[in-house]
């Protein structure tokens, strides 16, 4: 569904991605994990077309993104729902304006039909009552909810996670992680995760991918990341997952666990 | 230090001194800054006639500028007015020519600072205030958020708080000239025995329509900057530059807005009065 090639960005000198490549498939959680630094966020705001690249494609079915116009890139992006890291809220309104600004803007439904959808919406990620708030009346968690629901308001095709869980305590981490689970388990959306939260990742990945310096140095699902005998990953992994993956009879695990 | 170590080795070979390097990379910002807030007001004036023009954003923006400004601008206008009514009549009545100072408020009202004085009112006002909210905005992702939810920024942000700019700006200064020669008249009437009949007959023979035009000119003009300058200050800044960025921009943005009123205001006189010879 979404094809990332041979991408790269640099912001002066600094190279953040260096000839990445990446496949999304369709109805797919992909989880990009990474260090700080290692062009995670860069590039979701590449594939959102908020920054262009350098040089190299990204696809979004049969339309490449990084030729579109601005015009184009907009109706494209109507397919496309993006929960920001510090969820992005617009201040200046209430959550139920928030949750409806892409309708209010690109649709002529009425007040009703729009108020009908935002309940919908804030009743998927958990949310009744709040409609009427600001959005410096909600908790961390709960402005992560209210921008999932406004990324879900135009029933997207592709969901972009950048850090779900930063900045949230545990209990509300795993629910947000379970929220983001359940979500791609009743709409079949495809989704992009970017982590370095590995209780995430391995929470509501289906495939993993393993950024480095800005390329990619492993990819595929779960059992499959923890069977790849590549140091930065398993020292990745080792130091963020959870106790079930580390308790898991796995020579490689162990190897690196040894150390 | 020798004098060795003070110099740097440019590109072409050359040595230049710090002092040197320091002040290409500063003007290379300037020349770089200045095109990009033009660029900014160029895509600002596309999107002003690109439907459709949502009046809920230009309402609300013509609020918060024109209506919240009025009284700070009526009172500026006033003292102001005073203070020229004052100087005026001390500064006249040594060549007895004291009655001319009715000419004196209405022309340095009318002509200069009733619109500098609202625009200094607005740039600190309003052009911080503009600059203050589009940083957070941007630090804080929701221009991004924006984007991402195919909606043009300067079509939403930029373009009521420029339409509303131009358009109270000048209606401001309205307010603020009748407020300026109020205060003139106050002034001169009550602390020296004019004859309040007397100023108000001056004042309006001298009042031509070519001098409520420059006015209105230099205001819409000044409308025009302060919004370009305090737009471009806020989405200049970066995602990373934090509360200090914010704080940076909104300074800059006050600073450049006075700066640019100040030369406009000398580009336009010299246009308006050497070129085109109004009166």
């Amino acid at each position: 569904m979404i094809s990332v090639k041979n991408v790269s960005k640099s912001f002066g000198k600094k190279i953040v991605l260096d000839g990445l490549d990446l496949e999304v498939p369709r109805g797919e959680t992909v989880v990009i994990m990474g260090r700080s630094g290692t062009g995670k966020s860069v590039l979701l705001k590449l594939i959102a077309g908020l920054i262009p690249v350098d040089s190299g494609e990204i696809w979004f079915d049969d339309t490449e993104i990084s030729k579109l116009k601005t015009k184009q890139m907009n109706v494209l992006r109507q397919k496309i729902g993006m929960l920001f890291q510090s969820a992005a809220l617009f201040d200046s309104m209430t959550v139920a304006e928030n949750v409806a600004f892409m309708l209010n803007q690109h649709t002529n439904y009425t007040k009703q039909q729009m108020l009908k959808i935002v309940d919908e919406k804030l009743e998927l990620v958990d949310l009744e009552g709040v409609q009427s708030l600001r959005p410096a009346e909600l908790s961390g968690g709960m402005r992560k909810r209210v921008g999932l629901a406004r990324a879900l308001a135009f029933d997207p095709d592709v969901i972009l996670y950048d850090e779900p869980t930063t900045g949230l305590d545990p209990v509300t981490c795993t629910e947000i992680n379970q929220l983001i689970s359940d979500l791609h388990e009743r709409l079949q959306v495809t989704s992009i995760v970017v982590t370095h939260d590995m209780h995430s990742a391995f929470s509501v990945g289906t495939l993993m991918v393993m950024l480095h310096e800005g390329r990619q140095i492993a990819h595929g699902t779960p059992d499959e990341i923890i069977n790849i005998d590549d140091p930065i990953l398993q020292q990745f992994v080792l130091f963020g997952a959870p106790d079930q993956i580390l308790k898991m009879e796995n020579p490689i695990l162990k190897t690196y666990i040894g150390r | 230090m020798n004098r060795q170590s003070e110099t740097h080795e440019s590109n072409d070979g050359f040595r230049s001194s710090p002092i040197l390097s320091r002040t290409k990379v500063r003007l290379h910002n300037v020349l770089s800054e200045t095109g990009q807030a033009f660029t900014l007001f160029f895509q600002t004036l596309v999107q002003i006639f690109r439907p459709p023009l949502q009046f809920d954003l230009l309402i609300k923006q013509l609020l918060l500028i024109g209506v919240n400004s009025l009284a700070v601008v009526i009172v500026s206008g006033f003292f102001t007015g005073m203070v020229l009514g004052v100087q005026g009549y001390i500064q006249l009545k040594p060549y007895a020519v004291e009655g001319s100072v009715a000419r004196f408020v209405c022309v340095s009202i009318v002509k200069e600072l009733g619109p500098m004085i609202t625009a200094f009112v607005l740039a600190g006002r309003i052009g911080a205030s503009i600059t203050a909210e589009l940083s957070t905005m941007k630090v804080t992702e929701q221009i991004d958020a924006l984007e991402v939810m195919g909606t043009n920024p300067v079509k939403y942000l930029v373009v009521p708080r420029f339409l509303a700019c131009t358009i109270m700006l000048p209606t401001l200064t309205i307010f603020s000239t009748f407020a300026g020669i109020g205060g003139g008249f106050t002034a001169v009437v009550t602390l020296f025995d004019v004859n309040g009949s007397f100023f108000l007959l001056e004042a309006q023979k001298n009042l031509y329509v070519g001098s409520v035009l420059i006015s209105l000119i230099k205001a819409t003009s000044f409308g025009m900057a302060i919004a370009a300058v305090g737009c471009y200050k806020g989405f200049s800044i970066s995602t990373a530059g934090g509360a200090e960025g914010v704080g940076t921009a909104t300074t800059g943005s006050a600073v450049i807005s006075l700066i640019t009123i100040l030369i406009l205001d000398f580009v336009l006189n010299h246009i308006l009065f050497n070129i085109l010879g109004l009166v």
